[in-house]
């Protein structure tokens, strides 16, 4: 594994070569304009499995994981250097569409943001139907109905699928955009606070639809909540910003490892609510 | 304790004229739609709107063709301005640059000030003196120049409504920036867009000063887009002008038509913009 200069992240998970893990980012920076907002991460993601980014607010793990996606460009005057390699192609070579990315790299977002003058069919499908040639209406129910039932809403919606994607409460749009996520059939799922506009059940329902989607997904899940990345993660990165503003990864580790046994003192600090 | 008194007596001024002024706008309003309808309504009939123009001192006659020349005119103007205006709109929202964005927008509102009769002086030159001939085609293209800034700004406001969270939730499933704009976002904004499109529509529907130049009138029907073409505001100002009794009652007849059309738009528009709301 690798281990950088600044973030002297840990060796506890070996891999061996490059088979080791899905999504790998390589000296990844990443700018707004000239201000550099993340600086340097060296990181790498196993697949199927969830890996947990915490950090305090500000520190960058949401430029992070959008710079995985190439979300990161769509804000004017954003871009990276460095390189993010999926299954071992930098996903910034030049040539490469960041739309087909975004079909192999899919993101949940904070709040819940379902297509509001969509059914809620519609918004499970949506991804398919606007990326590729229309399908069949009875196709279409079918990959509805599979999508929803991974993403644990369908006993929920089997009744409402004509109904707007915003009369759902917030926890089952989550759980639509999930589904809506899902049908893409992407290799990673990003997924940025999912849980930070919802209550305790609603969180709970989501950690346990992602246990479940591990064993067919990566999932790299940003959280402000450290039981949170506690209760999911099998592995954890920490964030911090730097003197210079500019967030950086600080420590990276197996999750139980990164919760009892953390190796840099400001890990340590953060996880034992000394701050942030 | 003066002072306070001094106090309350511009307070009670300022609201008294603004209840003032508010009150003179409803008061217009009435009076005006009042006049209209009144006259309007003692000479309106059926021969009104099925009838042709009929020579000057002779009874009876409608205005038909101008009606339905109205009709022609508007849709061909929306017809040009629509898919302008649209365009215009959603390059304003979703693609321009903040500089593209700056001068289009500029432009745009230059084109909202410019008065309605320049307009159909600058139609006249650039097509009604070439072609040699006033045609409908002249004064759809007149009542589009005029319409496209209505449709332009009303669609960027409404697309610019529906929140960033849309388009990156679309980007993110890996479709196409133009792909999103087209399903995503202009759904999202369409009962604005239509709004702004109802709304161009009433304000052409009742332009005179362009068709001047243009449409010229012709009180025998429709004979092409290439052809002179009657139109109600038009009709309502020739017949108003004229010395003769039954034509000045056809003109009251025909403000009544145009205002009542009017109306109809401005109360859909209003339903349209409160659903929006919901």
């Amino acid at each position: 594994m690798d281990t950088t200069k600044q973030t002297e992240t840990t060796g506890s998970r070996s891999f061996s070569g490059n088979k080791g893990y899905i999504l790998k980012a390589e000296n990844l920076r990443a700018f707004y304009g000239a201000f550099l907002a993340v600086k340097d991460v060296n990181l790498d993601i196993k697949p199927k499995s969830i890996t947990a980014i915490i950090g305090p607010s500000g520190c960058g793990k949401s430029t992070l994981i959008r710079c995985f996606n190439r979300m990161h460009e769509v804000t004017h005057g954003a871009r990276i250097s460095g390189k993010v390699l999926l299954d071992g192609e930098d996903i910034y070579t030049p040539g490469i569409d960041p739309v087909s990315i975004r079909t192999r790299i899919g993101m949940v977002f904070q709040k819940p943001n379902p297509f509001p003058t969509m059914s809620v069919l519609e918004n499970v499908v949506a991804g398919r139907r606007l990326t590729s040639v229309l399908s069949k209406r009875t196709e279409m129910e079918e990959i509805a109905e599979k999508f929803l039932r991974q993403a644990a809403l369908w006993d929920e919606v089997k009744d409402k699928l004509k109904q707007s994607g915003a009369s759902l409460s917030g926890g089952q749009q989550q759980r639509l955009c999930i589904a809506r996520a899902l049908a893409v059939e992407p290799e990673v799922i990003l997924m940025d606070e999912p849980c930070s506009a919802l209550d305790p059940i609603a969180t709970l329902k989501i950690e346990d639809l992602m246990r479940g989607l591990a064993k067919d997904y990566t999932i790299v899940i940003v959280t402000h909540n450290m039981q949170q990345a506690g209760r999911v993660s099998d592995m954890t990165a920490f964030m911090m910003m730097g003197d210079d503003r500019a967030g950086g990864l600080i420590e990276f580790g197996r999750t139980d490892q990164i919760f009892t046994n953390p190796k840099d003192k400001r890990t340590e600090d953060y996880i034992t609510g000394r701050f942030g | 304790m003066r002072h306070k008194s001094a106090r309350k007596w511009f307070n009670l001024l300022m609201l008294g004229l603004n209840s003032l002024g508010a009150g003179i706008a409803i008061v217009i309003v009435c009076l005006m739609l009042g006049y209209i309808i009144a006259h309007g309504l003692t000479f309106i009939n059926l021969d009104f709107i099925t009838g042709s123009a009929v020579p000057a001192g002779q009874p009876g006659g409608g205005m038909h063709n101008e009606i339905i020349g109205t009709l022609i005119l508007v849709g061909l103007g929306s017809i040009i301005a629509v898919p302008i205006g649209l365009f215009t709109g959603i390059f304003l929202s979703e693609f321009g640059t903040p500089f593209t964005v700056s001068v289009v927008r500029f432009a745009t509102d230059i084109l909202a000030g410019v008065p309605s009769i320049v307009v159909g002086v600058f139609a006249y030159a650039i097509i009604v003196k070439p072609m040699h001939s006033y045609s409908a085609f002249s004064a759809g293209a007149a009542l589009a120049i005029i319409m496209i800034p209505v449709v332009a700004r009303t669609t960027e406001e409404s697309m610019r409504m529906v929140p960033g969270s849309m388009r990156e939730a679309a980007l993110a499933l890996g479709i196409t920036r133009w792909r999103a704009v087209v399903s995503v976002v202009v759904p999202g904004a369409l009962a604005g867009i239509v709004t702004g499109v109802m709304l161009g529509v009433a304000r052409i529907s009742g332009e005179t000063a362009p068709l001047l130049f243009t449409a010229l009138g012709n009180s025998f029907g429709y004979s092409g887009l290439g052809s002179p073409i009657g139109a109600l505001p038009l009709q309502i100002y020739r017949y108003a002008l004229s010395p003769y009794k039954n034509w000045q009652q056809q003109a009251w007849a025909g403000a009544f038509v145009l205002v009542v059309l009017v109306l109809i738009i401005s109360i859909a528009v209003r339903w349209l913009s409160r659903k929006r709301r919901v």
